[in-house]
This record gives structure tokens, C-alpha cells and sequence, in this order.
């Protein structure tokens, strides 16, 4: 049964087919303006138009609307003020556009639109992203002392080939987790919503042929209650997820900006 | 035939990798309770700490559940 397949979810339709064309660089591309696309849009839109309306009628006392974006402002702002220090206030723009729009894209996804951060291709390009620019201020900043990030200072001289290789694969791999942490959760998180569902329909179908099938309404209804108990669960994914994004961010931009001092 | 039983049993093995993921997110979380219980007006300031921490072991969790995904459906 394809629309009972909790992977369906995820198949990536073309709303607006611009055909296929010969770009220069990666050869026969598809063009077309995709579900993905649209959600994006929407989480793009939906975090302007909340800034946009929060900040419109700004007062000294906030009101309630102007305490919910002063809340998120002020959060994220002690967060790289905390883990970054006083130049954090340089890095707070990416880190808080970050946040809002995997923030958006999460809850959008979960109550509205297509998820967009089930996408492998989206939370790889955020992780790129992330780690892309803490190496350009890592060799901004330090030139090619940027390479004392892998070593770490009082280690004896006997164990710093092996120290060295372990925290450039982690280093490496930071990217990756970034991204496969976002992806999985997401992934995860509707699959198993998927499947609960799932299971609601099945029983009921079950129970709707009468005679020991009728058996299966305290399944359905226990599925059910897993489902509702799930989203809220979710709930508290999509914003861990976007925080838990934002703090790896300040973190991994910590140790290139406050390098060589503090670990 | 042989080779899809032996993805989908694959996949089932893989996930568990998750057992890993569940024993690291518990002893987190058990450890912060026992800690906030200890000293309860430090323990707001270690939330930010405690659920990186999480999210840092859930993540390898999240890798087994990815290569199951991938396994069965790749």
C-alpha cells in the first residue's frame, strides 16, 4: 500500500517543471520549483513576517507579542555572548538566521508543510555552510596557525602524532554529524508519527469486519493516544534540534575565534 | 530474493546501534538529576550543557537509524 509507506512522505514532488537544461558546472541539471521549495518559502516568509510583525510596534515595557521575539533574541544573544565571549556579538546574525529559519522549517514541517529538514541536501548544505565559515575565520584570523586547532597544548610529545590524527577526523566529522543529527531527527521523528498512524487506519479497517477484529479498537485507540503523545514529543524535537544546531554553531566557532586560549 | 532478506535483516541489525544512544542519553540525563538533586540552584545553569550532551550521544544513535534506512531502502 504506497500511501501507507512512511517514507512517502518524503518523495520530493515538482510543483512547477521548468524542464531540463545544460548548466556548466554539473552538466544535465532538472529545474523545477519542488514541495521542498515551497516549504522553504514558507518557513522564509513565516520568519520575516514574525520579525517584521514583532519588532513593528516597539515598545520599552514589551508587550506580549514583542516578549516572545525579545525571548528568542535573547536567548540566542546569551548564548553566543556565553560560549563565545565579547566577539560574540559578531557571529550573532548567522547564528540567529540559522536558528530561525531550521527553527521555522522544523515546526512548519511538523504542523503544516513538507519537512524540508528531512531533506539530507538541506541539513548537509547548513552543515557546509556552518563549518565553511569557521574555517575562513579560522585562517582569516590566524593564517596557518589555524592548524594549531589539532594540537592541543601539554600533550606528551609520544602521543601527539595519534592526539593529531584523532581530532583532524573529528574535525572532519563534524560537518557530517551537524547534519546527519537534523536529518535523522526529523526522518525519525515523522517515520515513527507515520507509522502510529498507520496503525490507527489498520486496526480500524480491523475492527470494521465485525466479529473477533472488533478487538482491534483498544489497539487503534491506543495508537491514537501514541500519536498525540508523539507530537507533542516533536514539539520539543523541532525546537531542541534548532537550539542544539545553534550551540554546535557557537561551540565550533569558539574554538577557531578564541584560539589557542581555553579549552 | 536472498539478497533483500539479507538487507532487511541488515537493516534490523543496525538499529542496534540505537541500544548505545539509549544507554548514553540515560546516563545524562540520570547523572544531571542526580546532580540537581545534590545542588538544585546550580542546576538551571547546566540545562544548555545537558541537552547538548544529549543531542551529542543521541547523534550516534541517529547514525545506526540512518544506515538501517539506507540498507533497506537504498
Amino acid at each position: 500500500m504506497a500511501a501507507n509507506d512512511p517514507i512517502h512522505q518524503f518523495q520530493i514532488e515538482k510543483l512547477v517543471d521548468f524542464g531540463v537544461v545544460n548548466l556548466p558546472l554539473f552538466g544535465r541539471t532538472e529545474l523545477a520549483f519542488t514541495n521542498s521549495h515551497l516549504a522553504m518559502t514558507i518557513a522564509f516568509v513565516a520568519v520575516v513576517g514574525f520579525l517584521t510583525l514583532v519588532t513593528s510596534k516597539m515598545q520599552v515595557v514589551p508587550g506580549r507579542l514583542q516578549s516572545v521575539g525579545e525571548t528568542l533574541f535573547g536567548m540566542i544573544d546569551n548564548l553566543s555572548e556565553s560560549i563565545i565571549g565579547h566577539e560574540g556579538r559578531k557571529f550573532f546574525p548567522f547564528i540567529f538566521t540559522v536558528f530561525m529559519f531550521v527553527l521555522a522549517m522544523n515546526v512548519l514541517g511538523l504542523l503544516l508543510t513538507f519537512t524540508v529538514t528531512s531533506q539530507l541536501a538541506i541539513t548537509a548544505t547548513l552543515g557546509l555552510m556552518t563549518i565553511a565559515l569557521v574555517i575562513a575565520i579560522g585562517f582569516l584570523r590566524h593564517g596557518l596557525g589555524f592548524f594549531k586547532l589539532f594540537v592541543p597544548s601539554g600533550v606528551p610529545i609520544v602521543l601527539l602524532p595519534v592526539i593529531v590524527l584523532i581530532e583532524f577526523v573529528s574535525f572532519l566529522l563534524r560537518p557530517i554529524t551537524l547534519a546527519l543529527r537534523l536529518f535523522g531527527n526529523m526522518l525519525g521523528g515523522h517515520v515513527a508519527l507515520k507509522v502510529f498512524a498507520g496503525f490507527v487506519v489498520a486496526l480500524g479497517a480491523m475492527a470494521a469486519n465485525g466479529g473477533l477484529g472488533l478487538f482491534g479498537i483498544p489497539g487503534a485507540a491506543l495508537s491514537l493516544s501514541m500519536v498525540v503523545a508523539l507530537t507533542a514529543l516533536e514539539c520539543l524535537v523541532a525546537f531542541l534540534q534548532a537550539f542544539v544546531f545553534a550551540v554546535l554553531t557557537c561551540i565550533y566557532l569558539n574554538d577557531v575565534v578564541n584560539l589557542g586560549h581555553g579549552h | 530474493m536472498e539478497l533483500d532478506a539479507a538487507k532487511q535483516i541488515g537493516a534490523g541489525l543496525a538499529t542496534l546501534g540505537m541500544i548505545g544512544a539509549g544507554v548514553g542519553v540515560g546516563n545524562i540525563f540520570g547523572s544531571f538529576l542526580t546532580g540537581a538533586l545534590r545542588n538544585p540552584s546550580a542546576a538551571a545553569s547546566q540545562i544548555g550543557n545537558l541537552f547538548v550532551g544529549a543531542a551529542l550521544a543521541e547523534a550516534l544513535g541517529i547514525l545506526a537509524f540512518v544506515l538501517g534506512i539506507l540498507l533497506k531502502y537504498g
